[in-house]
């Protein structure tokens, strides 16, 4: 039997999300829309996402980041995402434009890996970690869109839960996303 | 109203008192025109462009041009706050703008108006300057990280308190502010709390030391009302 479009159940949205070099705030606060997440689930399914532990994103519809691009593995994980979700949104002030870990940016990191690990008093070690598994340090953090193109930018650090709330619910419902005054927030 | 004393905002007559500017007319008429680098009672000095407007069919600056009987302004066009929000992620870019940790979030007229202008994100690539904090003063720090070089310090300090404190030095992308005392420390300088020039930055740069983040959030000055229903406030302000 065919369905008639009106029938035709929606197809879930599939959503992937990563923490970068953030500090899983932005998630916390994903978490933190209450009840509101209800109606979220109506609308997506997750992919990759620390709520799902699924450890690489698929094909995907939309997805989210939060945190800047410190280091190697950041980098990958970006590319990844941006191969794969058709829209890539930018989640809170570090993934924005570097936030907090972005203070680093006026040091040379060669001089703070020369601090930590030689000249910390009560130091002993002779060299600096290099293990194939750690993530080489990039020089400066970036915000993702200086990587990767980015679709659309949730300010705010976190941005509120009903700010993420109503962006992607105008997203899915093909509404240009716009936060309310008091969504709109950098801090 | 009488035409000789009105001009037309966006189609809305606004009366106006001689010797006026475009910005200071429409403020007093409870209409918004961005700004950043006009304080009341200094006089303007037209660096920020931020009011850019369009008068009688040409672009100017609200807070230089005066006033006159019958002159068109274009204001609150997608055209022209297009083109202030493009001066607004400059802005952002060429300084270290980290609102989460900046003291005066809540409180600041470049946040406000990136709010207002819904500036989503600073777009481009960021130059993360490295720039130096000045903590020598005992009760005012200087973090140069978020200046704007919107010269309202060196105006205060030069027109009002008449010590002549801030000065702008080097050209074009060069330019900073900079400290008139021989070392460059604001320490060193006959600088205090209660002058002028400690009260008019429009952003974090000049922050008064101890009692910061006092204000609740909620309670900051554009966590409630966006800067452009606060024409009274930034019409009135007074050191
Ligand atoms: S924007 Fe704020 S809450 Fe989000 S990851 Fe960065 S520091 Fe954490
Ligand atoms: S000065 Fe304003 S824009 Fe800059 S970091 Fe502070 S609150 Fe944000
Ligand atoms: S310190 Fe503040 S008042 Fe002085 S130029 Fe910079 S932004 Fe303007
Ligand atoms: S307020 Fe007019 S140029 Fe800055």
């Amino acid at each position: 039997m065919m369905l008639s479009p009106q029938e035709t159940p929606k197809r879930k949205l599939r959503v992937a999300t990563a923490s970068l070099s953030g500090c899983f705030g932005c998630h916390m606060s994903f978490l933190d829309m209450d009840e509101n997440l209800l109606d979220l689930v109506e609308l997506v399914e997750f992919d990759r996402s620390p709520f799902t532990d699924i450890k690489h994103c698929g094909t995907c519809d939309i997805g989210i980041i939060e945190g800047g691009v410190c280091n190697s593995e950041n980098v990958h994980v970006l590319r990844e995402f941006r191969r794969n979700c058709r829209t890539l949104i930018s989640l809170g002030a570090c993934a924005v434009n570097g936030g907090l870990p972005a203070l680093r940016n006026e040091l040379d990191v060669r001089e703070v890996l020369r601090e930590v690990y030689f000249e910390q008093p009560g130091v002993v070690s002779s060299t600096i970690p290099n293990d194939i598994e750690l993530p080489l340090l990039l020089d400066k953090a970036y915000p993702i869109n200086e990587v990767v193109r980015v679709d659309y930018f949730i300010p705010g650090c976190p941005p509120s839960g009903d700010a993420i709330f109503k962006f992607l619910t105008d997203l899915i419902a093909g509404r240009t996303p716009r936060l309310d005054y008091p969504q709109m927030r950098f801090d | 109203m009488n035409s000789e004393n009105t001009f037309i905002i966006d189609g809305t007559p606004i009366p106006f008192e001689p010797d006026q500017t475009v910005l200071q007319a429409a403020l007093k008429a409870d209409v918004f025109i961005p700004h950043l680098c006009y304080y009341p009672g200094l006089r303007p000095n037209g660096n920020c462009k931020l009011c850019t407007v369009i008068i009688n069919g040409r672009h100017a600056s609200a807070c230089t041009a005066f006033a006159r009987p019958g002159i068109e302004v274009e204001n609150n066009t997608p055209e022209l706050n297009d083109k202030r929000r493009l001066l607004l992620q400059m802005l952002f870019v060429e300084g270290n703008h980290f609102c989460p940790g900046c003291e005066k979030s809540g409180n600041c007229q470049l946040q406000a108006l990136a709010y207002e202008l819904e500036m989503m994100t600073p777009h481009f690539n960021h130059f993360f300057p490295s720039r130096k904090l000045d903590t020598s003063h005992p009760d005012v720090f200087l973090d140069m990280n978020r200046c704007i070089n919107c010269c309202l310090c060196v105006q205060a300090s030069c027109e009002v308190d008449k010590k002549n404190i801030f000065a702008i030095s080097g050209r074009g992308m060069a330019a900073r502010i900079v400290v008139n005392t021989p070392s460059g420390k604001l320490g060193d300088s006959n600088f205090a709390l209660s002058d002028k020039a400690a009260s008019v930055c429009p952003v974090g740069a000049i922050l008064p030391k101890r009692g910061s983040f006092s204000v609740p959030i909620g309670q900051r000055i554009y966590d409630d009302l966006p800067i452009s229903s606060q024409t009274e406030f930034l019409a009135t302000r007074k050191a």
